[in-house]
């Protein structure tokens, strides 16, 4: 149970970019995959209390799970149906070459245009 | 009100992952092997440490270790009677170790004298594989009174990790234990993982392992 810990570290990346006074941030986007070792329902339970009293308390936080995706030197990037079976889905090779699912990160955030300058799009370039 | 979309793409746990890099390239300067050991509460972490220092005394392999654990120092006073210089880290409730927890921890230790370096993570199968230490090798031990199919239960530690130690073998009749089943269920998470049978008990596979951990790896994962 360190969701706690993603979620501060999720707010606190948040409120470090954006520009000061902070804009009203309407939500966020966060991608998490299936091997980072997060519970997407704990996170969100989570994020409510780390966001209390900062610039994301309204900001809706939205997840996005990102499946395991091996690379099968036979078949090619192959998405994986369970992230305790390592063979390709195709072919039958054990393969231990991940290259998705152990995503953990913040994609974007919507922010209230109308309170929005210009250093923050600085920020996203 | 119009909403404007920002794109951010920053990972989570960004800060972590710096201080492990800057650790990372400590630990390469100074020419030390670093392992995390991460397993259940009750694994045997610890015993099997204490034998794997003792053994490095005896070879004349410098070794040290760091130990976490949520209280006490109990791990740390049973580790020093091996001579190698250990120091506790009491996360005072926090169910792993972070980088900027291992950075603390090394202050006024000469890692240039070190060949080895072994920091026992958390009893916890779950937070740790999230945080990387800076570590070369991420080392997940099984005791044989676990039950074989740990690695597919627990498949974000297993996965991550270069070595899967197998712990308590002595009592594999006792319990039981079906070896094959065990190693299907890490070669199903992990196929690259190199499995070391041992146990404190006897001895058996310390210096194997102590031969692993001691030398640069060929094969690393990337860190998570």
């Amino acid at each position: 149970m360190h969701e706690l810990s993603v979620a501060h570290a999720v707010v606190s990346t948040v409120v470090d970019a954006l520009p000061s006074p902070p804009p009203r941030v309407l939500g966020i986007r966060v991608r998490v995959g299936e091997l980072s070792g997060i519970v997407p329902r704990a996170l969100e339970f989570a994020y409510d209390v780390a966001a209390q009293d900062t610039p994301l308390a309204d900001a809706a936080l939205v997840i996005e799970v990102s499946p395991v995706v091996i690379d099968c030197p036979a078949c090619g990037p192959q998405q994986l149906a369970s992230t305790h079976d390592f063979r390709c889905p195709v072919c039958g090779t054990p393969c231990g070459a991940v290259i998705g699912g152990k995503e953990l990160e913040i994609l974007d955030v919507t922010l209230d245009d109308t309170c929005v300058s210009e250093d923050m799009v600085e920020v996203s370039a | 009100m119009t909403a404007r979309i920002v794109e951010l793409r920053k990972g989570v746990l960004e800060k972590n992952d710096l201080l492990a890099a800057g650790l990372r390239a400590q630990f390469a300067d100074a020419d030390v092997r670093v392992s995390n050991w991460v397993s259940s509460p009750g694994t045997g972490k610890t015993a099997l440490l204490e034998l794997l220092l003792a053994r490095a005394v005896e070879r004349g392999i410098v070794a040290a270790a760091l130990v976490g654990d949520c209280a006490t120092d109990n791990d740390a006073q049973r580790l020093a009677r091996s001579g190698a210089p250990v120091r506790q880290i009491v996360t005072e409730g926090m169910c792993h170790l972070e980088a900027d927890m291992i950075g603390e921890h090394l202050s006024g230790w000469d890692l240039r004298a070190l060949d080895l370096l072994v920091i026992e993570n958390v009893g916890n199968l779950v937070c740790p594989s999230s945080y990387d230490l800076g570590e070369d090798v991420r080392v997940a031990l099984l005791s044989v009174t676990e039950g074989e199919d740990k690695p597919v239960k627990y498949p974000q530690l297993f996965h991550s990790s270069d070595v899967v130690v197998v712990t308590k073998t002595d009592l594999a009749a006792a319990v039981e234990w079906d070896r094959d089943a065990a190693l299907a269920a890490v070669a199903a998470v992990n196929p690259d993982a190199t499995v070391v049978e041992t146990s404190a008990r006897t001895g058996a596979g310390i210096d194997d392992l102590l031969d692993l951990l001691s030398t640069r790896t060929p094969h690393l994962q990337e860190a998570p």
